[in-house]
């Protein structure tokens, strides 16, 4: 089994930090696991992406090109990824600031109003987090509690007055998306 | 120590501090700065200095005297910077100074782009600067074997009294993967009392330097440095194979692109293709003999780089003309796909199965 | 017998291959004795330059370094950060510093670095036979400006320790010359100074020397010191330029 994730959106919208608490997460899960940055001007304002694969081999190419999910946040990661999923894969559009349906019909594809989700939490920061929980309840890739694990790994003791809100987007976000499952069967 | 996740810059920095290292000279590029930053950050915790050079050229002259006065010292840039540094390699490599330089490589020539690449190895193997030397060069294919290297690479450049390189590229520099910091397995390394550290009234002056202004001297020189070359030829040779002896195609990558061929590699096998891999894990010594491993009924051996065709050339050394010898290259910092791959290995095959 | 006069401990007793009239010989003794004098002889390490003083090594009895063309101060910060308590300096002619270097030394005194430089200002590239210096006086000729230094070709000469001495980690700044016995005395002076700045460890310190080149210059010995006066000083006045205690 190997998950070959793609999670794109703004510079600052927290895409590379919610890839490095799922590939976290997935060594805490004793996995093998990489993570893999855009880098560059294009940080600054525009469109950041990062490329996560969980593994029960060793990691091959880091370069996630026939993505098994991917995770937008923006319209021009919507335009860049939607092609890099692969037959049967996973598409989850942050449809706060997408108001674009997918394309494809080979996959599966979940709308989360994540913005809205976490303005109603109190906090627009912590929209990533509403899509990756969106992600998490979808793919079961790992356990929530490694999730929390990872979020205090990367963001170690600053994080701890935040965790409580970003573990209630998490919920939020599979709320969301359960909803969506439901209506897909 | 248990496994943390960490960036291939990041991972460079730890494993110098375990390694001893107390000294950094550099100047930030894209895409290694967090190398430097993460050693401001760290270095003065263990009592080391961290100091951001005025240059390249300042950077790498600082590691000379660092080095002459006998400390574990390192730099670190990217291509461009790299170029800059070359006299001081130079430099190093003929007054026989240890030291650590990491190049994490981006697309050239010039100022090129930022995007990972491999367009150093010329660089590297051959000698950026003037004179008959040469660099130990590492290259590391994930995170925890770059921590490996760096590791060994201070006591590879202690014990043959050699500028050590690591030569990544800006992938490696900027993924997170697991990593460990292994207590590396002891070499017997040589007493410093070479280094400049003050005569103390005891002892003749120490002198560090590269200059012999009589013919016969400098010859002398030579022939030692070539002495220990041949040295390091027969020690040190690092190489990872697979499947040589059985494979149709065998495919000689090194680095980050190893793994994108070994992505290939296993596509090609549930297709029933055999095909093999040398990984040369020391880009100098080149690991020539492996390849005369290669069974005899290979139909061709295919390098993978990702520049115009650099070690290819080493490869067609290796192989003597024994089998064909195919490229596959992307450049600019494109970095090639397995698809692309094995759809080479395809056309070396006669097309498809 | 009493000793009247005896050859410094700093220096070795390898001869020197700089040339007659050179006043390089001079300054060479003025730092051996300097570094012996102050005690720091056995804890120095000294950093050569390319130029005539490239062999330098040879001579200063302590551990050297031979460094790249300009590099120099940037040797010796590597040297002094790792060896804090040790006595480091560099020997630097005008090609070397004022040149190829400038980026080294200009960044080494604004980081303050504990080193001390002597510098070699003889208007003239010496041991690659008489080229243009960035010191070389407007009209002065040389091997690559035969009509001699044209000010509006290529600029008036630089002024290093005037330079200097507007950079706050600089703090002690001199020029002197070794003309005369009573210049010699006041050289050592400068140096000692120079040097005691680092052993108190205030910071970056600087002698500029003025310097003769019979040879390239074409002249006798005589003539050379003759022409050192009339012609270096006025464009390079002597004087201390800056002391630690007048750095805030």
């Amino acid at each position: 089994m190997e998950e070959r994730i793609i999670i794109a959106g703004f510079g600052g919208q927290g895409v590379m930090a919610i890839g490095q608490i799922l590939t976290y997460a997935g060594m805490i899960e004793n996995r093998h696991v990489s993570w893999l940055p855009s880098y560059g001007p294009e940080m600054r304002g525009g469109t950041a992406n990062c490329g996560v694969i969980i593994s029960d081999e060793p990691v091959g190419s880091p370069v996630v090109v026939n993505a098994t999910a991917a995770i937008v946040m923006n319209k021009p990661s919507l335009d860049k990824f939607e092609p890099t999923v692969e037959k049967g894969g996973k598409l989850f559009i942050n449809s706060s600031l997408i108001d674009q349906k997918s394309q494809r019909e080979d996959i599966e594809v979940y709308y989360i109003p994540a913005n809205e989700v976490a303005n109603e939490l109190g906090n627009a920061r912590v929209a990533n987090m509403v899509m990756l929980g969106a992600y998490l309840e979808v793919t079961k890739i790992v356990d929530l509690e490694s999730i929390i694990e990872g979020f205090k790994k990367v963001f170690g003791e600053k994080g701890d007055k935040l965790l409580p809100i970003n573990k209630e987007a998490l919920k939020k976000g599979a709320e969301v998306v359960r909803e969506q499952m439901k209506a897909m069967v | 120590m248990a496994k943390v996740l960490m960036k291939g810059n990041e991972a460079i920095g730890a494993a110098a501090i375990k390694a001893g290292c107390k000294y950094f000279f550099g100047y930030p590029i894209t895409p290694q700065s967090e190398l430097p930053e993460y050693m401001a950050r760290e270095l003065p915790k263990v009592g080391g200095v961290f100091l951001q050079a005025e240059s390249e050229i300042a950077a790498i002259n600082m590691v000379y005297g660092a080095a002459g006065a006998g400390a574990r010292v390192m730099t670190s840039s990217s291509s461009p910077g790299i170029s800059l540094k070359q006299e001081g390699i130079s430099y190093l490599a003929g007054a026989e100074l240890p030291c650590l330089i990491v190049n994490i490589m981006r697309g050239g020539p010039g100022l090129g782009g930022i995007q990972p690449s491999q367009t150093d190895y010329f660089q590297a193997t051959r000698g950026g600067g003037n004179g008959d030397y040469r660099l130990v060069v590492l290259a590391p294919a994930n995170i925890q074997e770059l921590a490996d290297l760096v590791i060994e690479g201070f006591d590879i450049a202690d014990q043959y009294r050699n500028p050590v390189m690591i030569l990544g590229d800006g992938m490696i520099g900027q993924m997170m993967e697991p990593v460990e910091f292994k207590v590396p397995k002891k070499r017997e390394l040589p007493e410093k009392d070479w280094a400049t550290t003050g005569t103390l009234g005891k002892r003749k002056p120490n002198i560090i330097n590269s200059l012999y202004l009589a013919a016969e001297e400098l010859e002398e020189h030579n022939k030692k440095l070539q002495a220990k070359y041949d040295e390091i030829r027969r020690k040190e040779v690092k190489v990872e194979s697979y499947n040589i002896e059985d494979a149709d195609v065998v495919i000689a990558a090194y680095g980050t692109t190893s793994r994108i061929v070994r992505t290939a590699i296993a596509k090609l096998e549930r297709e029933g293709y055999k095909v093999g891999l040398i990984r040369p894990i020391t880009l100098w010594p080149y690991p020539y003999d492996e390849f005369n491993k290669i069974n005899d009924n290979c139909k061709g051996v295919l390098t993978v780089e990702m520049n115009a065709g650099q070690m290819v050339d080493d490869v067609k050394i290796a192989v003597e003309g024994r089998f064909p010898v195919y490229f596959y290259g992307r450049t600019g910092g494109m970095v090639p796909t397995p698809d692309e791959i094995v759809g080479k290995v395809k056309e070396i095959y006669g097309g498809e199965k | 017998m009493a000793v009247v006069f005896k050859k410094t401990r700093g220096l070795t007793d390898i001869p020197t291959h700089y040339c007659p009239g050179c006043t390089h010989g001079i300054v060479h003794r003025l730092v051996g004795e300097a570094l012996e004098e102050l005690g720091v002889l056995d804890i120095a390490i000294g950093v050569a330059p390319v130029g005539c003083a490239v062999l330098a090594y040879k001579y200063f009895n302590c551990d050297m370094h031979e460094a790249a063309h300009g590099r120099a101060p940037a040797v010796a910060t590597g040297i002094k950060r790792v060896l804090p308590d040790n006595f480091v300096f560099t020997y630097q002619g005008d090609g070397d510093l004022a040149s190829i270097g400038t980026a080294e030394i200009v960044h080494a005194a604004h980081r303050g670095e504990k080193i001390s430089t002597i510098f070699i200002n003889n208007a003239i590239y010496g041991m690659t036979g008489g080229q243009m210096a960035p010191t070389t006086l407007v009209g002065q000729k040389a091997t690559t400006a035969p009509q001699g230094r044209d000010e509006a070709h290529c600029g008036k000469p630089i002024r290093i320790s005037e330079m200097l001495a507007t950079i706050d980690g600089a703090k002690f700044v001199e020029r002197v010359t070794v003309t005369t016995p009573a210049h010699v005395r006041k050289a050592k002076k400068a140096i000692k100074e120079c040097f005691k700045t680092q052993i108190e460890g205030k910071g970056f310190g600087i002698v500029e020397v003025l310097s003769t080149c019979p040879t390239n210059w074409g002249l006798t010995p005589e003539e050379a010191l003759r022409w050192l006066e009339d012609n270096m000083i006025p464009y390079y006045p002597l004087g201390n330029f800056r002391r630690p205690e007048e750095v805030e």
